[in-house]
């Protein structure tokens, strides 16, 4: 399998082509975001209808992980 | 011009409908906000679905399939699409709704600790190449999804630390016993069974708290019982996604949209199949896409054929409701202080103080977020028997940009 880069919160990381962007988040136990009370959050549903796990993709706001594979040079930023 | 046949949601039912509406020489258009064809259960494509149903896949080359397209918002004739290149409009002269179903999620202490998932959410996941072999998982909630998704990890390699089913064991084996005469669910059970051989099962019992820092690292169950995970896989049900049907003033009875026998809903020209109408499955959803793929395009003699498997299927949906209903001591697991709504942070103890889902909305902000009441709605008609009154345009929560409509 095609191994591919993307960059998450300005590092980098070597990822499987088209795998999951919230799978890989979530892995990498990094948070998507951060709740109104300052809890940290990933993924819950899988399919779109939670939105826990948006993060900024290529400065995008709001973009649900959980409905996108990683593709090369994909910049990845989640809530500090 | 040929007829207009638009079907919203590519999974099982959506995919049935079109291939059975492309029998006819309509001009056909399946949309989808995933990636990939296959819907929940054969999500990541046609080589997870059984070898029955893969022909279903094959029609995409002949109709107009929109993927990563949201449909934000239906009215008569017309829908408004988020797509990826920016939003638009699409008409229609028969519209297909098979948006399926997501996972039910009730509040407990600590589940919005990282790594608490759902069920289907966590086979989501792995499906997206998430590593799971080694990894400590309990999965627990209700529904036949529990253990489907175990033998699934299992194979993968997970170690399943418990599987935990809220029903009591009579209710279950009642259950059981409603399978035979239904040969493919039973070899499906015996399958389950064995790959689960080993595999601590316990029925009657129910998550009452997931712990750890940063994320979850043990839950515990009402027996007193303390597992350590890496994962919790939680969920309680399926409700059906009937924001679009609800939109268009479909009529619903108890969260489904009510059909007759040809699939139509109460709206004229709008047939609704799969979860959306009851939650039963793959073959449910396969039957009942089939029947308004033909039905849509005035083939009534090719849907008559599926009647009595459409009856079949829909005695099986009634089983399984009435077997996996919730128990009453659930309503008790939230504690004041747990948040209800994840995304504007609600807690319990606020929305005791309301009266109603609409005044949750105004005085807390609870539903308001970005699920728009996807997650808190189902757990909120649970713990107070709210129902959401109205579904406004859009239903998902889109930028301003996406508003902008461009007509096609
Ligand atoms: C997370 C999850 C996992 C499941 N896993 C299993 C399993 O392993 N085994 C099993 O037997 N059953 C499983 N189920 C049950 C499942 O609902 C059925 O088996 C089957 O997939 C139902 O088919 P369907 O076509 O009705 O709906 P679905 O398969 O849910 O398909 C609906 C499709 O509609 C799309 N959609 C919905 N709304 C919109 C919109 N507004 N715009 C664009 N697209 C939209 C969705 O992206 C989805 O692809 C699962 C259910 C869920 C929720
Ligand atoms: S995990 Fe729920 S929307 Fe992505």
């Amino acid at each position: 399998m095609k191994q591919i880069r993307i960059s998450i919160n300005g590092t980098e990381y070597q990822v499987t082509e088209h795998s999951n962007l919230a799978a890989v988040l979530m892995d990498k136990a990094i948070a998507n975001r951060r709740s109104v009370t300052g809890e940290p959050r990933m993924a819950v549903c899988g399919m779109g209808s939670c939105g826990e796990c948006r993060v900024t993709i290529n400065q995008q706001a709001h973009q649900l992980a959980c409905l996108l594979q990683c593709c090369d040079g994909m910049e990845v930023d989640c809530e500090p | 011009m040929s007829l207009n046949v638009v079907i919203v949601g590519a999974g099982p039912a959506g995919l049935a409908a079109a291939w059975s509406a492309s029998q006819s020489n309509a001009n056909i258009t399946l949309i989808d906000q995933a990636a990939q064809a296959g819907g929940q259960i054969w999500r990541g494509g046609q080589g997870y679905a059984p070898k029955r149903y893969r022909h279903l896949f094959g029609q995409q080359t002949t109709l107009h399939y929109r993927k990563q397209t949201h449909v934000l918002g239906a009215s008569e004739q017309q829908l408004y699409l988020a797509t990826p290149q920016g939003p638009q409009q699409l008409r229609y002269d028969r519209l297909i709704l098979a948006n399926g179903a997501r996972e039910l999620f009730l509040p407990f202490p600590g589940w919005t600790l990282p790594k608490v998932v759902g069920v289907g959410g966590l086979q989501a996941l792995v499906k997206g190449s998430l590593p799971i072999a080694g990894k400590r998982v309990v999965i627990a909630g209700s529904g036949p999804l529990l253990i489907a998704v175990a033998s699934q990890l299992k194979q993968r390699g997970a170690i399943i630390k418990a599987v935990v089913e809220q029903v009591p064991i009579a209710q279950l084996l009642r259950f059981g016993r409603s399978l035979v005469g239904n040969p493919t669910k039973m070899l499906q059970a015996a399958q389950f069974a064995q790959a689960l051989a080993n595999t601590p099962f316990y029925v009657n019992t129910w998550i009452t708290a997931a712990e750890g820092e940063g994320e979850v690292q043990q839950v515990q169950l009402n027996n007193g019982q303390r597992i350590e995970c890496d994962y919790l896989a939680c969920s309680w049900g399926l409700i059906a996604n009937t924001e679009l049907a609800q939109q268009l003033g479909c009529r619903l009875e108890q969260n489904f949209v009510v059909v007759d026998r040809s699939q139509h809903t109460s709206r004229d020209q709008v047939y609704a199949v799969g979860e959306l109408t009851g939650i039963g499955g793959e073959d449910k959803a396969v039957i009942e896409g089939q029947i308004a793929g033909f039905v849509a395009t005035g083939n009534y003699q090719a849907a008559s054929q599926l009647a009595q498997q459409q009856a079949q299927a829909r005695q099986f949906s009634q089983q399984l409701a009435a077997s996996f209903a919730l128990r009453p001591e659930l309503r008790q697991l939230a504690q004041a202080n747990t948040i209800v709504c994840r995304c504007e942070d609600v807690t319990l103890a606020q929305l005791q103080s309301q009266p109603s889902w609409r005044s949750a909305k105004l005085q807390t902000r609870c539903g308001m977020g970005i699920c728009q009441g996807r997650v808190c709605g189902g757990a909120t008609q649970y713990l107070f028997g709210w129902s959401q009154d109205s579904v406004r345009f859009p239903i998902h929560s889109v930028s301003v940009a996406d508003l902008v409509m461009e007509s096609v």
